[in-house]
This record gives C-alpha cells, sequence and structure tokens, in this order.
C-alpha cells in the first residue's frame, strides 16, 4: 500500500514539476524579450508586440500598467497591479472582463517592475496544468483510500483466522493443563508456521506424556517398595515395644538398622539414577582407558566369587579408550558383576563370569556374562526400567535398580546397555562410543 | 552369600564400639540442631570433649581459636558457608583435620569439599560408627609421620620402600592391593576402620557396592598375618568395621 502511494506522489511531483517549470521558462523569455524591447523602445516599443500577441485568443496574457497602475495595453484588465509585489511570480484567476482569454482559469504570472515607473506583467493560462494535477491528487487520494480500506478487510479476515486458530491453541493447552492429557494440538493442514508449531507442540507433548507415564510407573513402584519394609519395620518395632525381652528388643532394633540401611541405599541409587538421567555429570568426562578400571573391578571381585567356588576371567587388551569418567565406569561394572554374582549361578554350582572388552567398529563393546538362568527374550528391555524385579530374582536382596542404574550409566556415556543371551546364562553387554 | 558370616574370625567386645579411649578436642560446626545434639552425644560418650557452633560465622571464630584436634563442618550453613570457613581456615595457616558432612553425594561436590581443603567427606545420611571411625582416624593422623618409610604396629612391621611384611621377624607375603590395604590399617592401628574407608582409600571408590567386596579381601589379608599365631592383630569390630592392633 505505501508502496502505490509513493510511486503516484512521485509521478504526481515529476509531472507537475515539469509542466510548470515549461510554463515558467515560456514566461521568463517573454519577459527577457518584453524587457529588452522596452529598453531600446520605450513604452511605444512594447506596445505594438503586446498588442500584436493579444489579438489572437492563446495562452499567454499580458497587462502594461503606467506607474499609477492604469491599463495602457495587454488583454488582462482586471489586474490590480500595484497590489501585487514587483519581480515575482504569483497566481491569479482571469476574470470575464480580461479580453481574449477563458475567464475563471488559473494563470501563473511575472510581475516586472520597468524603468520608469511602468510595470509589465506576463503570464500564462495554466488551467489545464490545474486540472491535470486535481485529476492526478483525485486518483492518488481514492488509490489510497481504496488501498487502506482493502488493506484493513484483508488483514483483519487474515488475523482473526490466525487469531483464531491461537485461539484454538490456546484452548488445547488449557484442557491439557486441566488433566486432559492425551489431547493434541489442531492442525490445518495447510503446513505454515502455525501447523509446524502446533506438531512441535504435539511432539513435546507426547514426550511429556511418556516420561509422565514412566514417573508414574516409578512413584507406584517406590510407594510400593517402601511399603513393604516400613510394615515390617513397624512390626517389629511394636513387637518390641509390647515385649519385655531386652535381648529380643535390642534384636530388632539391629534389624530395624539393617533395613534402614537397605532403604537408604535403594534411595540413594534412586537419586544416582536421577542425576545421571540429569546429565550433569556430561560436563566432566574424559577421556579413559576402560582396561584399567576392568582390571580393577575384577580384581575387587575375584577372591568373592573364588569364595562362591566361582571364578572371574578378564579377556581385555589395553586401549580400551572411552568418554568417561572412572567412577561411573567402576559403578557400572560393580553392578553387573554384583548380578552375575547374585543370578549366575551354572547348573554345576559354580559361577562363572567372564568379563570382556573389545573394539567394534565405533564402539568400545564391554561384556560381563555368567553361565546362570539368563533371562528371558521378552523380559530383556523390561529389566532395564527402575523397580523390576523378575519373579526369580524376589527372593534374593535386592532393589531392581542395578540395572536401570547401568543403564542410565550407559546412556550419559553416549552408549546404550544391551542384554543378551549367552547360551547359558546372561550376557550384559555395554557398547560405548570409541574415544581413541 | 552374606558377607556377616567372616565377622566371627576376631569379635571384640560384641557391643557397639564405643572409641579408643583417647580423648579429643572436636568442634561440630552444624546448623540442624537435632543432627548436632545427636552427634555431641555420641562423641560425648565415646569420651570427647566436644564444642558447638550452630552458624558458619560462630563456627569460623571459634575455629580460629586453633583450639581443637578435629573439626566437622557441615557444607551448607547459614551466614558462612561450610566450604568457604575451611578453605578460610587454610589459608590463615591452620592444619586442624577437617571433616566435611553434606547431603550432596556426588562424587563432584566431594572432590570440590576436599579441594577446599577438608580431610574427609561423608555424605548424609550415615552411621554413626562410621563417622566416629572417620573422625578418630583423623585426629590420629598428625601423630604419624607420613615421610617415615617403616610402619609399626604391635610386631608387624611394614617397610614402605621394599614393601616387605614381617610379623615376628617372620616375612608374610602380600600381593600389591594386599600391601595397601594393610598399609592403610597400619597408618590407622589401633583406630576403627571402616568398610567404606577402606573402599576409599584402598581402592578410591566412593559408592557402595550392594555386596560387601571388602570383608573378603580383609579375611584373606587377616588369614595371611594372623596364620601360625595364637593372637589375632586384625580384628573384626562388629557394627563398625576393623582394626589392626596397636600394641
Amino acid at each position: 500500500m505505501a508502496s502505490i502511494v509513493v510511486i503516484l506522489s512521485y509521478v504526481y511531483y515529476d509531472t507537475i514539476s515539469l509542466l510548470e517549470q515549461q510554463d515558467q521558462e515560456t514566461i521568463r523569455a517573454d519577459v527577457l524579450g518584453l524587457t529588452d524591447q522596452y529598453r531600446v523602445g520605450g513604452v511605444a516599443g512594447i506596445l505594438e508586440t503586446i498588442e500584436r500577441r493579444n489579438a489572437q485568443k492563446g495562452e499567454m496574457l499580458y497587462m502594461l500598467a503606467d506607474p499609477s497602475g492604469s491599463h495602457i495595453a495587454g488583454n488582462l484588465v482586471s489586474l490590480p497591479i500595484n497590489s501585487i509585489p514587483d519581480d515575482s511570480w504569483f497566481d491569479f484567476k482571469i476574470k470575464s472582463a480580461d479580453k481574449n482569454a477563458t475567464a475563471d482559469h488559473t494563470a501563473h504570472g511575472y510581475n516586472v517592475q520597468l524603468p520608469d515607473g511602468y510595470q509589465l506583467v506576463v503570464a500564462r493560462d495554466v488551467e489545464d496544468i490545474r486540472v491535470f494535477r486535481d485529476r492526478i491528487l483525485y486518483s492518488l487520494y481514492w488509490g489510497l483510500g481504496f488501498a487502506v480500506v482493502i488493506g484493513l478487510g484483508v488483514g483483519t479476515a487474515f488475523s482473526r483466522s490466525f487469531l483464531r486458530r491461537v485461539d484454538s491453541i490456546t484452548n488445547t493447552s488449557q484442557k491439557i493443563m486441566n488433566g486432559n492429557l492425551s489431547d493434541r494440538m489442531p492442525i490445518s493442514g495447510s503446513g505454515d508456521e502455525l501447523d509446524r508449531l502446533a506438531h512441535s507442540l504435539n511432539d513435546m507433548l507426547n514426550k511429556i506424556e511418556l516420561l509422565m507415564q514412566g514417573m508414574r510407573e516409578v512413584s507406584g513402584n517406590v510407594a510400593h517398595d517402601l511399603k513393604t519394609p516400613l510394615t515390617r519395620m513397624r512390626a517389629r518395632l511394636e513387637d518390641a515395644l509390647r515385649g519385655e525381652d531386652k535381648v529380643a528388643q535390642r534384636h530388632a532394633l539391629e534389624q530395624n538398622v539393617h533395613d534402614c540401611d537397605n532403604l537408604l541405599a535403594t534411595f540413594n541409587a534412586l537419586l544416582s539414577i536421577t542425576q545421571l538421567e540429569a546429565g550433569q555429570q556430561r560436563t566432566s568426562l574424559e577421556n579413559l582407558d576402560a582396561y584399567a578400571t576392568l582390571a580393577d573391578v575384577v580384581e575387587l571381585y575375584e577372591p568373592l566369587a573364588e569364595e562362591n567356588h566361582g571364578t572371574i576371567q578378564l579377556r581385555a587388551q589395553p586401549g580400551l579408550i572411552i568418554k568417561a569418567k572412572r567412577e561411573l565406569m567402576a559403578q557400572a561394572l560393580t553392578n553387573l558383576l554384583d548380578n552375575a554374582l547374585k543370578y549366575g549361578a551354572s547348573k554345576d554350582g559354580g559361577t562363572h563370569i567372564i568379563v570382556s572388552g573389545r573394539i567394534e567398529q565405533s564402539n568400545t563393546v564391554i561384556s560381563v556374562s555368567d553361565q546362570g538362568t539368563g533371562i528371558p527374550e521378552k523380559d530383556r528391555t523390561r529389566v532395564l526400567d527402575r523397580f523390576v524385579r523378575l519373579d526369580e530374582s524376589r527372593t534374593k536382596p535386592g532393589n531392581g535398580l542395578g540395572l536401570s542404574l547401568v543403564s542410565s550409566i550407559a546412556t550419559l556415556l553416549g552408549g546404550k546397555l544391551i542384554i543378551r543371551d549367552n547360551n547359558p546364562g546372561l550376557k550384559a553387554e555395554l557398547h560405548l562410543p570409541y574415544a581413541g | 552369600m552374606q558377607p556377616q558370616k567372616n565377622e566371627t574370625n576376631a569379635d571384640l567386645t560384641g557391643d557397639v564400639w564405643a572409641g579408643t579411649g583417647n580423648y579429643m578436642r572436636i568442634l561440630i560446626i552444624e546448623d540442624d540442631k537435632d543432627a548436632a545434639s545427636w552427634l555431641m552425644k555420641g562423641l560425648k560418650e565415646s569420651g570427647h570433649i566436644v564444642d558447638l557452633a550452630s552458624d558458619g560465622e560462630l563456627g569460623f571464630a571459634v575455629a580460629n581459636e586453633g583450639r581443637h584436634d578435629v573439626l566437622i563442618v557441615d557444607r551448607m550453613l547459614p551466614k558462612v558457608d561450610g566450604l568457604t570457613i575451611i578453605s578460610q581456615l587454610r589459608s590463615n595457616g591452620h592444619k586442624t583435620p577437617i571433616l566435611i558432612l553434606s547431603a550432596l553425594s556426588d562424587v563432584d561436590e566431594r572432590v570440590k569439599g576436599l579441594r577446599a581443603g577438608g580431610d574427609d567427606y561423608l555424605a548424609k545420611p550415615y552411621s554413626f560408627s562410621e563417622l566416629l571411625a572417620r573422625v578418630e582416624g583423623l585426629g590420629a593422623r598428625k601423630l604419624l609421620d607420613p615421610k617415615d618409610a617403616k610402619l609399626k604396629a604391635a610386631d608387624l612391621e611394614l617397610d614402605l620402600l621394599t614393601r616387605t611384611v614381617t610379623r615376628d621377624g617372620k616375612p608374610i607375603v602380600l600381593q600389591p592391593r594386599e600391601f595397601k590395604l594393610l598399609e592403610y590399617l597400619v597408618r590407622n592401628a589401633g583406630h576403627i576402620v571402616t568398610r567404606t574407608m577402606l573402599l576409599e582409600n584402598v581402592w578410591d571408590y566412593h559408592f557402595d557396592p550392594q555386596t560387601n567386596v571388602i570383608d573378603v579381601h580383609v579375611s584373606r589379608l587377616r588369614g595371611k598375618l594372623d596364620k601360625g599365631f595364637a593372637e589375632p592383630l586384625l580384628q573384626t569390630v562388629r557394627g563398625a568395621g576393623y582394626m589392626i592392633r596397636a600394641r
């Protein structure tokens, strides 16, 4: 709209000023000619020229006046010449008294002060230019008005539909906030910015819903896993309060301290997982040869395995470079070894564990395998979730967080934990990006 | 796999450990009133003299007088933060051993605490026996010269240069890790060391494995040390940890 205004204004000013300039040039030339003639031949010298030019009806208008302002010659009769400033441009309306000119037309003229007090006005009928100018201005105003009206109309309609869609997004988010979590943002199908926004909001909502589902499961599991030991502890304390036997009371207290320690360990593990998932430690990772940690942890667990009539074999070479932290790697490995020692006893009764490390394509793969009963294929992903304990393991101490912790460590290190069949037994593989 | 089964080897009194008898002057800087009074009661019962400061400003002023053998400093305190107190005390030239207590168990937090000048770091919640063992360990530390090439406890002698061990003059062959384990126990001879302290100082791990792997290592070491001797040197203190006799 602004461009229309700019173009019209340009046309207007350019054309009009060109035409006006031409008129002024003509008048100026005439003035120069007449003053020259006056200088040579006096009043008589220009009288004839003026009379001759005025004989035919034309665009040029003249008036010669004596020092008192009385008309001497020229078709302009009506001009009050003394009230017009000397040697300057002026505009006026042609009157019916003026001869050989169209009355009511606009004229543009120049008033010259001749020597001896005589005055000369040379003017030109500029009605055509005025009409032309008015017409352009007229269309300019109309065009502008039209453009404004159209623009406002279209703009309002557009913003109405835009606002309606924003409103529907707002309404949907209100509904979601009020608890209808399955609701999603409407998509118009036009693929415009609003649609893209709605799409990414929906993706976000899906992700949030998934996370919340996980949270709900975890809180449910936490509540359940806390309730059992707390109920037991409460019953034990009540029993001890009722009884008189000092030894039994002491035993109950000791048992409760033990249960508290287990609960604290559960909470610590849960906190560790949460912290790992928050990913704050990612900044302090450094290049590490996992071999050293493998050797360390194997050395730490070997005596325990031997006590259980078992063995731990280390099958790895130095150079298993990963981006990690020794502490995190050791924590992951001890959890896997704890599991292997708990559930990995083979049929002959011994627990034979193999810890291996190798580089496979762009990954460092670290595995802990045993020859126990393993985990059925359908449960292999599920066991990585928090608090999931398979029925066979319920009788043994543990909190169902070990593999979740290992899995979150693997995720933090940019890799993953994969549970495989060891035929027989379980093979837990950490796939971590090789950083050598 | 109950690790506790190894504890029957050399049980001390059968009671929860109640201190070494050598009293220390301990300053607790802790704003939690319940925790502080629980700590005070326990430490006093173990025979120590205990002072308490309930905010950072007061704590720093009292600690700065240098009258205490060990400081127990809570990480988060009103007015002046625990780590600030510690680094100020260190820059004032105080060498008093400091145990940091903190609700933050993250390894990075621990490193921050030790870097500020703390000597040991204990994450809440902790058991009293764990705290007592660490405090007494810190109090005893200054008695040992770290440059001494030979460590002794009762009839046991460790040569840190040749890395050899003898008991009553008879050589005992140890694996490198066993030597490190024994060295730590002997440095704290006469004081209890907990399983967590061993895991932290001998293996440099700051998390608790689910199964107690340490017990097996200690019981193997004990097998080598006490084999053929009537009097056990490495004792299990029930509910607390292990101790090597000093005399």
